[in-house]
């Protein structure tokens, strides 16, 4: 233990505990700006300086241990001016017309700032700013950037894809896509976790909240939403709702008070992507495809432009099953169209998803069959839903609890758990055991392949269904996904099936989802959905009623060839950007 | 009234001079990788500020040459700015009537040639090429990538043994680059900044002379793959060296009795005292090396024979042939290479030279190695003949001033002309032909013949120290592909039409230094054990300490001294004395630890394991 004093107060920490950690448990928070745990401990911003007593020059509490003997002034008149001008700097470098700014409210540049109580600054303003690809989901502004370096460092050590770097030096340093390529011929796999991770508004989403509105003005559109399972866990976090008042059902009445015709809820297509990729699944597993290589989870666009960027050779391992969004979109466009009898040309088809990269998944692969186009006519993210509800001047105190439209309404637990790293999984494993053994497992029997704590590189597990054993592994997190891949190329570690999500926990802790700077809120938020889930009254994707009514009346059976040109894709009709490596 | 007056500089003179030299070893420590553009900008400000404002060219001129290239870096520029830029600084070079303005233009000038592309690409695209290359100077600058913030703070705490350890996963001969590694880590080292370098090679040393005897990491399980070692010097001892910590079985075919290569049979003991590198070799054998003595690649084995017979193969010959002056009477009994001479030394071959006088060609450390030898065999006179100025030896300026100091002449602007022999066919002496010095082309000045007469100098030896060469006979003859006297490799080391051999060292870059074998000795052992099918990793298991977080003020660096002149000429023994222990602790207090501070802490790539 190394005993300090810190704004006078004594305490005793183990060695090795940054100046920071020990005031914060001196019940002195120091403020801090770049600082991300673990991630980015670099000292960029200078903000969280301290004063040792009997040195001149500060230090900064992130990234500097603290000393036997240590007296730290966290807020002395030098380390006050320091702080003052550091951020009043910092400030001068950044446009700081917070009035239009998606971030405003929940930036901590402006938290900083304000906290200070700095009304104004007295340097030039002296921003840049750089073109940017406006129609890419991925929007930077490079006037609002404050190189902090966080989407260097979580591009770099959680999601290992390189997609940011520093690009110039002395005073024109700034961020900028790597090896000077533009975004979009860049093998960005449009996970946001940039976004979620960035301190002020310099990364954000594309807002798309117009095209819905759009839609909604317009008499001749027939509007229909989708909701993905991992939205109803983070929606109520930016309205001041606690997780038990933010319920799906209020999502529901938010769109159909802000317009939306019909509202769905993606679980249904959560059970129905399970009829097919699971018996996918089994099939190959059968024929002995799976031998050499495990069958990939089809759900995470991420992932996907992941594996065709980095790992083409794996493509044809993925599973051919579209997502539970693609999916949905697909059978509004036919089955329900048909049920209200509407062409689906006049279907708007919107959803609202915890992710960036489903706004790049909706329009990877056009179709031309029974409609022409999108199968998902527009994405929003959790915070565009959020933006939109605000905007729409609705109360969320007063929402109610309403149920989806008819015919697509039913959704399992399974369904549900899909937001969370492991959830495809078990929700597979449940109906393969029933349709291997003609009986149900108990619904928790394959708990195991859930993540135990956030950041868990992979889960795997062995599962016996009769007399075949099936080696499955699951993994969230692209850098976590590609050690997993290189031990299965190397022949170390071998697999039947294999889960991705390429957000770290899944899409729980998806690039879309609200953002709190410094907390990593995924695994929270999988709990609520394994709650949901452990109190489902139906908990198998194969005894979805209205998923079963689906088949029945239109598409027959699972992996038929209605099944197959409508819920299955294939995954090289589109490429990844020709000059990446 | 006075009719004259005496001149002193008053204070802010006083300041600004002390302001020029911070800003030399600021400049002296400038990381490469800045954007080329911006630093032309910033020069020019400064050459903006010396103007004295008499002319318009240089006065306006330069001032609206900089408003264009902050134009271009602003993004406010076209191609057509270039054009102007280039017009605008050809007519100020033309134009200014002294050195302040048309030198000033002339360096816009050669930046608009020589980084076009990166003018352009700001142009074009409002980027630049440009990143920050050298977060961690001294490590960037060190061709085995050593930890050496690390080191250098175990060093500080007295954690010798540690140290070693660091250092060994890097570079297994800590003891040998003690004494002689031309540490290119301290040429940029961030501390110029404040002072001066640390002296890095120093507190290597002193890792070495305190940590006594350090065991090696266990090997990983044999893989029962063989490899095939061709030269057992620095380059291939190091190979070896990790090879058999990945598990793999080594032999070492070594053409001398001992092993080591230049460090043995090139480099004089008072230098690096034998002992000191037998206890790095001794070190790096107790990993379960095979060495085979005798043997010589071309004669006695062939690359096909080690190819068949051994899983892989690593040809680490050096450059162990010497070039030839190719003048009149170089045949002469007398007249030698300095690799001959030096090997001789190392055999322990060692001439009485007493009454002679000896002349050595050349101004290399090759060369002052060899007179500094030939002073200590007794020679009456020892000089070294150099066709440019001491200011232009490649030679470390350190080994000039020992070899000054033992009493050798140093006969500048002296090229050599014709060699006589006397009537037995030995050499007589040399005739030189004196030279003036002349223009500057590529940064290094030019000799001609000032026109004065040929000189003779007297000599009974001559050695003749003008570079190396490989012996590349046999391997081209094996396939290997050979241009201008070095095997050329691919970037891993290896060729792509011949799987499974591999290159490395002086015999690949050409004559070359300790370090650089050794940092090709790391690329080729991960690519060899890549090639064998292995993914093995090599780790120190030492864990890097927190730095201090003292001030860091101004403060000398610690020089290492050497033995008497006088005396140390009349043996063979060490020269250099290491630091005392507190000594080492000030100037390993002295680093900035810039892993953690600054840019290295972001991108500093420390690799703990490789």
């Amino acid at each position: 233990m190394v005993n300090v004093i810190i704004d006078n107060i004594k305490i005793s920490v183990p060695e090795g505990t940054t100046i920071m950690e020990a005031a914060k448990m001196a019940g002195i928070p120091i403020p801090k700006l770049c600082y991300l745990k673990g991630i980015n401990e670099i000292g960029a911003c200078r903000v969280c300086v301290v004063e040792v007593v009997g040195k001149y020059r500060l230090l900064t509490s992130c990234n500097n241990c603290v000393e036997e003997g240590m007296e730290v002034k966290t807020n002395s008149p030098k380390v006050r001016l320091s702080r003052k001008r550091t951020v009043q700097l910092i400030l001068s470098e950044h446009n700081c017309e917070c009035a239009v700014c998606a971030r405003s409210r929940n930036c901590t540049l402006q938290t900083v700032a304000n906290d200070l109580n700095m009304i104004d600054h007295p340097f030039k303003s002296e921003y840049k700013k750089e073109p940017w690809n406006k129609k890419f989901p991925l929007i930077r502004d490079s006037a609002k950037c404050i190189k902090c370096m966080r989407c260097i460092q979580i591009c770099d050590k959680v999601q290992g894809l390189h997609i940011w770097d520093v690009e110039s030096t002395g005073s024109r340093t700034t961020v900028h896509v790597s090896k000077q390529r533009k975004i979009e011929e860049s093998d960005c796999a449009l996970c946001g976790q940039c976004i979620t991770h960035c301190p002020v508004g310099a990364l954000r989403e594309r807002d798309d909240t117009d095209r819905v509105w759009a839609a909604i003005d317009n008499q001749e559109t027939i509007t229909v939403a989708q909701v993905a399972p991992a939205v109803r866990t983070a929606w109520g976090e930016a309205l001041g709702l606690s997780p038990e008042e933010a319920t799906v059902g209020k999502i529901m009445d938010a769109l159909k008070r802000m317009g939306v015709d019909y509202v769905f809820d993606t679980t249904f297509s959560a059970d129905l992507t399970i009829m097919e990729e699971g018996n996918e699944f089994l099939q190959r597993l059968g024929s002995g495809q799976l031998n050499a290589r495990p069958m990939f989870t089809s759900c995470c666009p991420g992932w996907i432009r992941f594996i065709k960027s980095q790992y083409p050779h794996l493509v044809p391992q993925l599973s051919t099953a579209k997502s539970p969004q693609q999916m949905f979109g697909a059978v509004m466009k036919t089955y329900f169209a048909q049920s209200i009898g509407v062409s689906p040309e006049k279907i708007h088809t919107i959803s609202i998803m915890p992710c960036i990269a489903k706004k790049g998944e909706r329009k990877m692969e056009l179709f031309d069959g029974e409609y022409a186009g999108c199968d998902v006519d527009t994405v929003l993210t959790t915070r565009e839903l959020n933006r939109m509800m605000r905007s729409a001047h609705l109360d969320p105190k007063v929402l109610k609890d309403i149920p989806c439209d008819e015919l697509m309404r039913e959704g399992s637990g399974a369904g549900v758990i899909f937001g969370a790293t492991g959830g495809v999984m078990e929700a597979a494993l449940r109906s393969a055991y029933y349709l291997v053994t003609g009986t149900n497992p108990d619904a928790d029997a394959f708990s195991i392949v859930r993540s135990q704590k956030f950041g868990q590189e992979h889960v795997e597990a062995e599962v016996t269904i009769k007399d075949t054993t099936v080696r499955a592994a699951v993994v969230s997190g692209l850098g976590n996904a590609r050690k997993l891949i290189d031990a299965i190329e190397r022949g170390e570690v071998h697999y039947d099936f294999v889960e991705v999500m390429a957000c770290p926990g899944g899409c729980v802790g998806g690039g879309g989802q609200p953002i709190h700077d410094g907390e990593e809120l995924a695994f929270e938020r999988g709990k609520n959905l394994y709650f949901l889930d452990k109190n489902a009254k139906i908990r198998f994707s194969h005894e979805n009623q209205d998923v079963l009514k689906l088949y029945e009346k239109f598409f027959e059976k699972p992996l038929s060839h209605k099944a197959h040109a409508l819920l299955h894709t294939d995954h090289n009709a589109w490429d990844m950007p020709k000059n990446t490596h | 009234m006075s009719r004259l007056e005496i001149i002193t500089p008053n204070k802010a003179q006083l300041v600004v001079e002390e302001l020029y030299k911070d800003l030399e070893r600021r400049i002296e420590a400038s990381p490469p990788g800045l954007c080329p553009v911006d630093m032309s900008r910033a020069f020019l400000e400064l050459c903006h500020a010396q103007t004295c404002g008499k002319c318009a060219p240089c006065r306006i001129g330069l001032g609206q040459l900089k408003n264009l290239i902050t134009d271009v870096l602003d993004g406010n520029a076209t191609m057509e700015t270039l054009d102007l830029m280039e017009e605008l600084a050809m007519s100020i070079m033309d134009a200014s009537d002294c050195a302040i303005g048309y030198s000033a233009a002339k360096m816009v000038y050669n930046g608009l040639i020589g980084f076009r592309d990166d003018y352009e690409e700001h142009i074009r695209e409002g980027r630049c090429t440009c990143q920050y290359k050298h977060p961690v100077p001294c490590m960037a600058q060190c061709p085995a990538k050593v930890d050496i913030p690390g080191y250098v703070t175990l060093v500080g705490e007295g954690r010798y043994a540690d140290a070693i350890r660091l250092i060994r996963k890097d570079n297994p001969f800590p003891a040998t680059c003690g004494f002689i590694c031309e540490h290119p880590c301290e040429a940029r080292c961030r501390r110029n900044m404040i002072d001066d370098a640390i002296n890095i090679r120093g507190l290597k040393r002193v890792a070495a002379d305190f940590a006594g005897k350090v065991p090696q990491p266990e090997c990983a399980p044999s893989t029962g793959k063989r490899v095939a070692i061709v030269g057992g010097g620095p380059g291939g001892l190091s190979t070896a060296y990790y090879l058999q910590l990945m598990g793999h079985q080594v032999t070492v075919f070594e053409m001398f009795p001992e092993l080591g290569g230049m460090l043995r049979y090139g480099i004089p003991n008072y230098r690096l005292p034998k002992e000191r590198l037998d206890d790095d070799i001794n070190a790096i054998l107790e990993t379960g090396v095979e060495v085979k003595h005798g043997l010589r690649v071309g004669t006695d084995m062939t690359i096909q024979s080690l190819r068949a017979e051994y899983d892989a193969v690593l040809v680490t010959i050096g450059a162990s042939t010497d070039k030839k002056l190719g003048i009149e009477g170089e045949d002469a009994d007398g007249v030698l290479s300095a690799v001959q001479f030096l090997r001789n030394v190392g055999k322990n071959m060692i001439e009485d030279l007493s009454g002679q006088e000896v002349a050595v060609i050349g101004g290399g450390n090759v060369s002052m190695d060899a007179v500094r030898t030939a002073i200590r065999m007794g020679a009456k006179k020892v000089s070294i003949l150099y066709r440019r100025r001491i200011a232009d030896m490649t030679a470390l300026p350190g080994e000039i001033e020992g070899a000054i100091a033992e009493g050798v002449e140093v006969r500048t602007l002296k090229a050599p002309a014709k060699i006589e022999k006397d009537e037995n066919g030995h050499v007589k002496g040399i005739y030189v032909t004196p030279q003036m010095i002349s223009r500057i082309n590529d940064g290094r000045a030019n000799v001609k013949p000032s026109g004065e007469e040929d000189l003779f100098v007297p000599c009974s030896t001559l050695i003749v120290a003008i570079g190396q060469n490989i012996e590349s006979a046999h391997f081209e003859e094996a396939g290997l592909p050979v241009s201008r006297g070095k095997i050329i490799t691919e970037k891993f080391g290896g060729f792509d039409n011949i799987p499974g051999v591999f290159a490395g060292g002086d015999c690949a870059t050409g004559p070359a230094s300790v370090i650089r074998a050794i940092g090709a000795a790391k690329v080729i052992a991960a690519n060899i054990d890549e090639y064998l099918g292995y993914h093995h990793s090599i780790s120190a298991g030492v864990e890097i300490p927190e730095p201090n977080l003292e001030e860091r003020v101004p403060c000398g660096r610690v020089e290492l001294t050497e033995r008497e002149a006088c005396e140390r000429v009349k043996d063979f023994e060490g020269v250099e004395l290491g630091m005392t222990e507190n000594e080492a602790m000030q100037e390993a207090s002295r680093c900035l630890r810039c892993d953690h501070f600054g840019f290295g802490i972001f991108k500093g790539g420390r690799e703990n394991v490789w």
